[in-house]
């Protein structure tokens, strides 16, 4: 199939190097300690932050640094087919691990021992790239929650179909069947903390898809951080400071 | 500005889901007009001062493709949402039409009218898909007008009245394909133009003039629907309709769901079906099976067979020598062959066909539309009924016809003139048409292709001898053997004594990866091309002129790269070690065969040069000796040699091609480099390797070699390879051609060897028959065969000094590349077959002559006889044609003998007979070779 036209235009009339349209809102759960909705497309995800509170299960507590719990679900109705899906099914669970293990990344966990952040991250709207979208979110929530981070984390992914490098893959062409590289980068640190890819790929084409990455996850954390400014001039102007 | 798309669709599994796509709509979607101020030129591609600008709407593109392909249309806008429906609707004329607008000589534009912000439209309520499209293509060229204000002409081309009136209504000109062609007052490009639908109340009515032909021929077509259902519920047969090359009446179906062929006797049970399509069969009651077999052969019109070459494996003889003809003891036999019938296409093979028109004499009012009837040179086609303009013009000429549509009322499918070629008989245009015929690309490198190629002039460099994985074999005496005149030298031998008293014998073939590095446009080139094809007089070569006959060439006196098989070899052609290196040669002699032969007979030359040729040559004979032994089949063929007038071309004298010791000694070592190199990359790639193995002909293709051989008291024995080499070998009488001919008899039975990837199948089926080999391959030939670069790639590879290209880890990929080697090396050989074809006929149009002729095949009304001096074969009619009961003759079909009646005469298998060989036109301008008994 014909994933990029010979006139450089992908199936949604995106260009190869560019990425969906993002939007992002902080502060759309009321109760939780941070949340955020994160948008990239049609893939729309919501993520809630509560702690640094205290451990709930005190086998698991951790003198020296705090305990970073993550939960991601897809909400039933966020794909096309109403399918029911059961809880804590493998794809689920491994993209819980993969959000924990790179939010633990960049928080600064001992600065909390012996407490617990849970980050809750729900997919509504999937239409690929929804591990990126998660991720996304998660970080934003975490800056709304005031956790203390070393950087933000963004990240975005890239494929190769119809030898072609593509930044942001859509759900058509990320089932594809072509390699898709999820990357996850501290974009101010200049650190990758996430890096999966399926499918193989010369070392070459990696290395380029990788680049291509790379550059969204910038365009990405550039965003968020307007983002954050935004909402932070925002608490300034109620406070009346 | 994003916008959502939404529609509904059904999934696999039945149920109905709601789709929702992004859609960008864009500000940077250019116009492609060099004249436009607003847009950025860079991409532009229409010419500079267009007088007018053509859009096309989805169903012009669709039916007048030979239009758009002629250059008389030029400055033409593709709208994306017209080449999205044509994709839907037709992939091959989506290819073409994709094809039109990167070539770089037209001036077609693609504009992405979906992505631009201006030219998109919503679906209204209530609008259908198609009216939607329509509105679509309208808007853009309403978009168009405005947007080069008056600078150019913008025209809208639609045969949809609807759509033309409301452009019209909105202020865009419009016109139908006819009257647009009109306006362009070039009479050849209407014959172009497929007629309309509404023609066909026209054609009805040229029918009823002949009451006789009024009626209905064939049945109708199954809808879709019902042949979906039946293909589940197991009634019908999905498979490809292939129609046997010799008797267009007849055709195979393999079908997957009985596992077996299924045959189709005669045009209505074929229902309309061309060679290629997909089509869905419906089983005949088992009792009509073998019903139609007489008919098989009788011709239901004047189709009649030719004088052709000697079939140089089963793949190109006619099936029909499997069951003979006209006796009744062989019915039953083949009664478990299952028949069937035709119900519905399922997807058409049409393409453009080459041939010439029927004689006909010309219509009283000259000038005016003429129908005319087409006749494929492809005698699997059937003849194609056309409309012209020209007839005059076109009589005398080969032309290459479209078919447009095939209805129920009508024999024969209706099509339209495409273009012509030329003269017919002459010898340019019939070339042209051989290759047409076999889909072999004869056009120049493109400039990307030519822009791989290494600076020129090209010599070693220091840097390559510096390469540490590039072995300095200029000191050693190499030498190439070629047949005289080659100039594509890809191999070059080399032996050298050791003082242990064994050799080192060395294979060098031209290191060509070198040079074409995958996934570049060089290299996508050669691999779509796939063999360099030989005809008569020229050559078409797979990579550019430079490197096949300059840069990659081993020839005498030049250092070249190379790619080494060197083995250590006792005197007893024992190999003890093989080393593989990328080395630099310098060839100090290039030989013909003959004169490598002439050397080696010379008892006074003493030279270094011709003593390793010697050496080789003991070598070799103790190497093939062994694979003799091994069971490899020593099969004939009988190929033949021109010799060319230089001037005119014209070729002067044909003759058997005279093989050699030399010929044999060269062949072994590159038998034993390919073996050793397949051995290699196995070891390393077990899973994608390239591969060539020869199936085991199966006993059934055999059968009439044996009952040939039983004819006349042989008996072959052909359990394995093995056996029949021996019995082969055994098969001796006082006629020293004897043995030559049954071997040709028996080469024909094979199927062709073919190219695989070992990763499709298992290594009992790696093997090579005709060889006798487990595994082989093709390293030697990488300037003219495309399967020997993969081979040095993999090599390469396994030894470490290059990496693996990504293609090999992509299965299907390489799958696909295997088959289409396939599909070009034997387009190739069908090709220089017709090319020796071809100029057999120029030969004796001049000389008529009697030669001596051998019986082939017995026939009910004559036989078939090979002329072993000229390689052909062709029929010989004892009674008149059209004559079929005559009864004067009987067939035994047990000694395969033809008998007069009253007993006076008889002709049996492999019997001399002499035989007059001369040109004969029936009907003007069709020249053929006809035989007849002296």
């Amino acid at each position: 199939m014909e994933y990029v036209s010979p006139e450089g235009l992908r199936l949604d009339g995106r260009r190869p190097m560019e990425m969906r349209q993002i939007r992002a809102e902080i502060g759309v759960v009321a109760k939780a300690a941070g949340s955020a909705l994160f948008e990239m497309g049609n893939t729309k995800v919501i993520a809630a932050v509560y702690g640094p509170r205290e451990v709930q299960n005190r086998s698991q507590q951790l003198n020296d640094s705090a305990l970073v719990r993550c939960e991601y679900t897809m909400a039933n109705f966020s794909t096309g087919d109403r399918m029911r899906k059961p809880k804590g099914d493998r794809r689920s669970t491994e993209i819980s691990l993969v959000i924990r293990q790179t939010m633990e990344a960049c928080i600064m966990t001992h600065l909390m021992p012996r407490s617990q952040i849970d980050i809750f991250v729900q997919v509504l709207q999937a239409d690929g790239g929804t591990r990126s979208a998660c991720i996304n979110a998660a970080s934003l929530a975490l800056a709304d929650a005031g956790i203390p981070m070393r950087d933000l984390v963004t990240s975005c992914s890239a494929g190769y179909l119809n030898s072609t490098p593509l930044l942001d893959l859509n759900y058509i062409e990320d089932s594809a069947g072509g390699a898709d590289v999820t990357l996850g980068i501290l974009p101010k640190l200049d650190k990758v903390t996430l890096l999966q890819m399926d499918a193989k790929l010369s070392v070459e084409t990696f290395e380029n898809v990788m680049q291509l990455a790379i550059e969204g996850c910038k365009a990405v954390a550039t965003y968020i951080r307007e983002v954050l400014l935004e909402n932070t001039k925002q608490l300034e102007y109620r406070r009346g400071i | 500005m994003l916008q959502n798309k939404s529609f509904v669709k059904r999934t696999r599994g039945g149920k109905i889901t709601k789709v929702v796509r992004e859609h960008y709509l864009r500000h940077d979607i250019y116009c492609g007009a060099p004249i436009c101020k607003v847009c950025d030129t860079s991409q532009a591609r229409l010419s500079p001062t267009p007088s007018t600008i053509l859009i096309f709407d989805t169903n012009v593109v669709l039916n007048q493709i030979d239009l758009l392909e002629n250059p008389a249309i030029d400055d033409v806008v593709v709208l994306s949402i017209v080449l999205e429906e044509v994709k839907n609707r037709n992939l091959s004329v989506y290819n073409r039409v994709r094809a039109l607008c990167s070539n770089s000589l037209r001036k077609f534009f693609v504009f992405s009218n979906e992505h631009h912000k201006d030219t998109y439209v919503t679906e209204m309520s209530g609008e259908s898909k198609n009216d939607r499209n329509d509105r679509a293509i309208r808007v853009a060229a309403q978009w168009y007008q405005s947007h080069l204000a008056g600078s150019a002409r913008i025209l809208l081309i639609t045969n949809d009245k609807e759509n033309k009136r409301k452009a019209i209504e909105e202020g865009i000109s419009a016109e139908t394909v006819e009257s647009y062609v009109r306006s362009l007052s070039r009479p050849d490009l209407l014959d172009l133009l497929v007629q309309p639908a509404s023609e066909d109340v026209n054609m009805e009515e040229v029918e009823d003039l002949r009451p006789s032909k009024r009626k209905i021929i064939y049945t109708e077509h199954k809808p879709m629907s019902e042949i979906t259902s039946g293909l589940h519920r197991g009634i019908y047969h999905q498979g490809k309709l292939r129609v046997n090359r010799y008797n267009p009446f007849e055709a195979y179906v393999g079908s997957e769901s009985i596992g077996d062929e299924i045959i189709i006797y005669g045009r209505t049970n074929m229902n309309r079906a061309f060679d290629g399509d997909i089509v869905a069969v419906e089983l005949l009651p088992q009792d009509q099976w073998h019903e139609e077999k007489s008919l098989a052969l009788a011709d239901e019109e004047d189709e009649e067979e030719d004088v052709h070459l000697v079939p140089g494996s089963a793949d190109d003889a006619p099936w029909t020598t499997a069951q003979p003809p006209g006796s009744a003891g062989v019915t039953e036999s083949i009664s478990s062959r299952p028949s069937g019938r035709v119900v519905g296409i399922i997807k058409r093979n049409w393409h453009s066909y080459c041939g010439s028109l029927e004689p006909m004499a010309m219509p009283a009012g000259s000038g005016g539309v003429a129908h005319a009837l087409f006749a494929s040179k492809d005698r699997r086609i059937p003849k194609i009924r056309i409309h012209t303009r020209q007839l005059e013009n076109l009589l005398d000429k080969r032309i290459v016809v479209a078919v447009d549509s095939w209805d129920r009322l009508s024999r024969y499918p209706s099509g339209h003139y495409v273009r012509t070629i030329g003269q017919i008989g002459d010898r340019d245009t019939e070339t042209e048409v051989v290759l047409i015929e076999n889909d072999i690309n004869t056009r120049p490198f493109s400039s990307q292709v030519l822009a791989c190629l290494p600076p020129l002039p090209w010599s070693v460099s220091s840097e390559d001898l510096a390469n540490s994985i590039r072995q300095d074999l200029r000191q050693l005496r190499v030498f190439s053997v070629d047949p005289p005149g080659c100039k594509d030298i890809d191999d070059a031998l080399q032996c050298t004594s050791l003082p242990n008293g064994n050799y080192e014998v060395g294979v060098h073939i031209a290191d060509v990866t070198n040079f074409v590095h995958s996934d570049t446009p060089l290299d996508d080139e050669a691999s779509q091309r796939g063999t360099s094809v030989y005809l008569v007089e020229r050559r078409i070569d797979m990579l550019p002129k430079p490197l096949t006959e300059d840069v990659c060439s081993l020839r005498a006196d030049v250092e070249r790269l190379a790619f080494s098989v060197i083995w250590e070899m006792t005197p007893e052609a024992e190999i003890i070690s093989t080393r593989y290196t990328k080395s630099v040669i310098k060839s100090c002699a290039a030989l013909s065969y003959i004169e490598a032969q002439a050397r080696m007979d010379d008892s006074r030359l003493m030279d270094p040069l011709t003593t390793d040729l010697r050496n080789m040559n003991a070598l070799a004979k103790i190497m093939r000796e062994r694979r003799i032994q091994r069971g490899a089949l020593t099969l004939a063929s009988a190929e033949v040699k021109f010799q060319i007038d230089t001037e005119t071309h014209d070729p002067l004298d044909i003759g058997m091609y005279q093989i050699r010791e030399a010929n044999q000694m060269v062949e072994e070592f590159m038998l034993a480099a390919n073996v050793s190199v397949a051995e290699k990359i196995l070891k390393h790639f077990p899973l994608c390797s390239l591969l060539r193995r020869h199936p085991t002909p199966t006993r059934e293709m055999l059968e009439p070699l044996l009952r040939t051989a039983a004819a006349v008291g042989l008996n072959l024995d052909v359990s394995s390879s093995k056996a029949l080499a021996d019995s082969l070998d055994s098969a001796v009488a006082d006629d020293p051609y004897f043995n030559k001919l049954i071997r040709i008899l028996a080469t024909r039975c094979m199927t062709q060897a073919v190219y695989f990837s070992s990763g499709d199948l298992s290594p009992p089926e790696y093997l090579h028959y005709g060889l006798a080999a487990p595994l082989y391959t093709h390293f030697t030939s990488p300037i003219r065969r495309y399967a020997d670069v993969i081979v040095h790639r993999l090599l390469a590879a396994s030894l470490g000094i290059q990496k693996l290209p990504a293609i090999f880890q992509d299965g299907t990929r390489l799958t696909s590349i295997a088959d289409n080697l396939n599909y070009r090396h034997r387009n190739a050989q069908m090709a220089s077959r017709a090319s020796v074809e071809l100029h057999t006929l120029i030969f004796f149009r001049k000389r008529p002559t009697d030669t001596e002729a051998r019986i082939v095949r017995i026939r009910s009304n004559g036989f078939f006889v090979f002329v072993p001096k000229y390689g052909i074969e062709g029929p010989v009619y004892l009674t008149p044609r059209g004559d079929k009961e005559g009864g004067e003759w009987f067939v035994d079909e047990q000694q395969q003998k033809i008998r007069k009646m009253d007993g006076s005469m008889s002709y049996s298998v492999l019997q001399t007979v002499f035989i007059h060989l001369e040109i004969v036109e029936p009907q003007p301008n069709r020249p053929k070779l006809q035989l007849t008994l002296v």
